[in-house]
């Protein structure tokens, strides 16, 4: 394997790993900033319990999601320094400004928040929360106005050899870049109202903290209906520009692959890109495509045999990534307008409890398939139109990134497991208050204790 | 003064403001197994506090790396395209230790099982220790000169950094931030952790000093850093703010006025920095096979229009940061309290 096939599974491995932990910070800084108000504002002690036990869960979280986006910030300098040099102009100032502008916000206030408790007053600390989630969330504003970028280089002139800034306001505020963000930010809170409603239903399943995690339920339902409701209405306006700037990863996304008016979706289709065509195509819906995309059942969309083979993005990966998303989208708005019905009957829902818990890895796979899909489908390109991924790898030896790879591979799986089995022990857990109904055990070691 | 030297400035300022504060995190963490009592009992509340002393902090702090990462990708791209991809194996040996360290802060404590608090002490140590001293030899070696071509291509192996100069560098990079982490310690803890923390810097301080010196006089025959002093004399006031500020150290150590030492010390790690920023000017990052290879800050910059907008985001910010770091520093700078210990 070379330095390129090397550098682009330790982008994907490393960049997907991040956003194992990213959206669960960012919607779940939310609902915890939430809780805390709620509690500072009517003095309840049941959301002081709720802010500190949902708070855990987000700490563990937050710290692997931390430290894992620090690599993402250098590796475009390690791995990708062709197009560190071609695009820094533009893409470096925006992380820049993520750092100082955003970054500095969450990181600091996260310390504040997790130490300041009786350094605070009540209601300075309920603020710190906000000032963590709002810091984390604007974080993402510029990290997705950057990857906007990517896919639709706006803004710039090629000069000297590389992309210049002319026009700064054009690439922050294009529309890419603000569907992009709305899209990715709610999804991030669909996950982390799926997380708390799952958590939330294994207690109530157990009839354990009944009241605790009804409240807790009901708190993150209303914000997974809006959510689940706006994630899909972002990713239809998503569908819209990409069918404007990106082309080939609309076809590649519906695996159209001769030009036509009246385009239709198909509800299954397997591409056979060697012969360029679909091996199986079941339920076509004539003209949706042109419907959705253009807002013209007549409008004419262009196929992939239409484009150079050289530029078309793997097709297989592409629309199945889509598929598997918008499918599950449906799934979250399904379960959270069935929650609305059921909001005041939890316990009698035992099947919807269940449903509900088995639900939580659903929207973490959404989010993956997501970028999947984003960047999978953005390819042979790194930056849309303007230079190849093949072009822009670091003229490092094969040998060094495989070294890297192989040390990520081993500890990110380590930490992932460490996290994912804390945060898993602390949610069975649960809070500690005895209420009677709860498991309150002393705290006993794991293991038996070995030197 | 032009757009482009002001942005170098800006890029050594974020450097020593990262090594000024992270530094000391890194210096607390390093010395970590080594302070206080091998009872095991007492060793873990020495540990916790140790953690509690800096946990408030070192996230913000840390965020002083991500944001000197960000900006030599915005003011200088091409630097940062050739630094990191030359430097790869030493960086992400840095990226490694720094993530297995910020996890560790908070796994720690998470199981009752010593094995399980065992493997994240050894992270917090491992994760200081070798960052400390590969940011020293990666600087050491920028100061002397990496050997890349004309086309920014490494020409050398990661042994290649691991040369006397560049050692050297990690060496001295580690003492100023153990020496630095000491007085943090001290002043943030009581008792027994507190004596050990004052002994530990007042031990320290000789062997950082001899290093110092052997430092600058090997600068002299590795590096040309001194060029730029002898052409322009009055900036070997630098040289001895930093040195005033490592002897400053020592004396307010001895009155017992632990704050005052630690500003000594922090003036020293940022003298430090910027005695090599200075001599580099303009090299931003300078080749050893031929200097018309070297990176500068002119060479090497992004288009005017991004300088201008970075100044403007940075002159906007940065004061605002400052100000909430500030008041995180006065709000966490009372001792840490052993009964309520929050890790």
């Amino acid at each position: 394997m070379d330095a390129l096939l090397l550098s682009r599974l330790q982008f994907a491995a490393t960049t997907m790993f991040h956003f194992l932990f990213v959206p669960l910070t960012l919607g779940l800084s939310i609902l915890v900033a939430w809780m805390e108000t709620r509690y500072v504002r009517t003095g309840d002690e049941t959301y002081l319990k709720m802010t500190k036990f949902w708070g855990k869960l987000f700490l563990i979280n937050f710290a692997v999601g931390v430290v894992t986006g620090i690599t993402l910030e250098f590796q475009f300098g390690t791995n990708w320094s062709v197009y560190s040099a071609y695009v820094g102009d533009i893409f470096g100032s925006i992380l820049a400004i993520e750092a100082t502008a955003a970054f500095f916000l969450e990181s600091t206030f996260i310390g504040i928040w997790i130490f300041g408790w009786k350094k605070l007053s009540k209601k300075a600390h309920a603020a710190v929360a906000w000032l963590v989630a709002i810091g984390s969330n604007l974080s993402a504003v510029w990290i997705l106005i950057a990857n906007a970028w990517m896919q639709s280089p706006v803004g710039f002139v090629l000069r000297d050899g590389r992309a210049e800034l002319t026009d700064f306001l054009a690439v922050v505020t294009q529309k890419f870049a603000i569907v992009k963000f709305i899209h990715t930010a709610t999804a991030a809170y669909v996950l982390a109202a799926f997380f708390v409603m799952g958590i939330s239903a294994y207690h109530l399943l157990r009839k354990r903290h009944v009241d605790f995690f009804t409240r807790s339920f009901r708190i993150a339902l209303p914000f997974g209906l809006a959510a689940s409701l706006l994630v899909f209405i972002l990713g239809d306006l998503n569908g819209v520009v990409v069918a404007e700037k990106q082309p080939t990863k609309l076809a590649a996304m519906e695996s159209l692959w001769v030009t036509q008016r009246r385009a239709p979706v198909y509800l299954f289709a397997w591409p056979d890109e060697a012969n360029g065509r679909n091996a199986i195509e079941i339920g076509a819906i004539p003209g949706a495509l042109s419907l959705l995309t253009k807002h013209d059942i007549d409008a004419e969309i262009k196929g992939l045999r239409d484009f150079p083979p050289d530029e078309r993005p793997p097709v297989l990966l592409t629309s199945f990534a889509f598929k598997g998303m918008v499918g599950l989208g449906c799934v979250f708005i399904l379960l959270t307008v069935i929650g609305m019905f059921k909001r005041n009957k939890l316990l009698e829902s035992p099947l919807y409890l269940k449903a509900m818990l088995y639900a939580i890895p659903l929207p973490y796979l959404a989010v993956q398939l997501g970028w999947l899909l984003t960047e999978v489908g953005r390819q042979p390109w790194i930056v849309y139109g303007l230079i190849r991924t093949s072009e822009a790898v670091s003229p490092v030896s094969a040998t060094q990134v495989a070294l890297s790879l192989a040390g990520f591979v081993l500890v990110y799986t380590l930490l992932g497991v460490a996290g994912f089995s804390l945060i898993a022990k602390y949610a069975r857990k649960g809070p500690e208050i005895d209420d009677g109904t709860g498991d309150v055990r002393p705290r006993t070691a794991v293991r038996p204790a070995a030197a | 003064m032009e757009l482009q030297t002001i942005w170098f400035f800006i890029w050594g300022l974020l450097w020593a403001v990262f090594f000024m504060t992270d530094g000391f995190d890194l210096g607390i963490g390093t010395l970590y197994p080594f302070l206080g009592t091998d009872e095991t009992r007492k060793r873990v509340m020495i540990n916790a506090m140790m953690i509690n002393a800096m946990g408030p902090l070192w996230d913000g702090n840390q965020v002083w790396l991500i944001t000197a990462g960000g900006v030599t990708f915005a003011a200088f791209p091409l630097v940062y395209a050739v630094m990191f991809s030359s430097l790869y194996t030493a960086l992400l040996l840095i990226l490694f230790g720094l993530i297995i360290r910020g996890v560790s802060f908070e796994f720690r404590g998470k199981l009752d099982d010593p094995r399980w608090t065992k493997i994240w002490d050894a992270c917090i140590f491992l994760g200081s220790f070798l960052p400390a001293l590969l940011f020293g030899v990666a600087f050491a070696n920028i100061f002397q000169g990496i050997p890349i071509d004309e086309k920014g291509i490494f020409q050398g192996t990661v042994l290649t950094l691991f040369n006397p100069y560049g050692l050297l560098g990690g060496i001295l990079f580690v003492l100023l931030f153990v020496h630095h982490g000491a007085i943090w310690l001290a002043i943030k803890s009581g008792g027994g952790l507190h004596e050990s923390a004052v002994r530990a810097a007042t031990r320290i301080w000789p062997v950082l000093l001899v290093a110092a010196v052997v430092f600058l006089v090997h600068t002299w025959f590795a590096t040309n850093l001194y060029d730029n002093y002898l052409g322009n004399p009055i900036l070997f006031i630098v040289v001895l703010l930093t040195v005033a500020g490592l002897l400053g150290s020592r004396v307010f150590m001895a009155k017992g006025a632990h704050f005052k030492a630690w500003f000594a010390s922090a003036l020293t790690i940022v003298g430090a920095t910027f005695f090599g920023v200075i001599g580099l000017y303009p090299n931003l990052f300078p080749s050893s096979l031929d200097p018309k290879w070297s990176l500068t800050a002119y060479n090497a910059s992004s288009s005017p229009l991004t300088l201008k907008i970075m100044l403007a985001v940075v002159a906007v910010f940065v004061p605002v940061v400052l100000a909430y770091q500030i008041w995180a520093y006065t709000v966490f700078r009372t001792k840490v309290n052993e009964q309520e210990l929050t890790y």
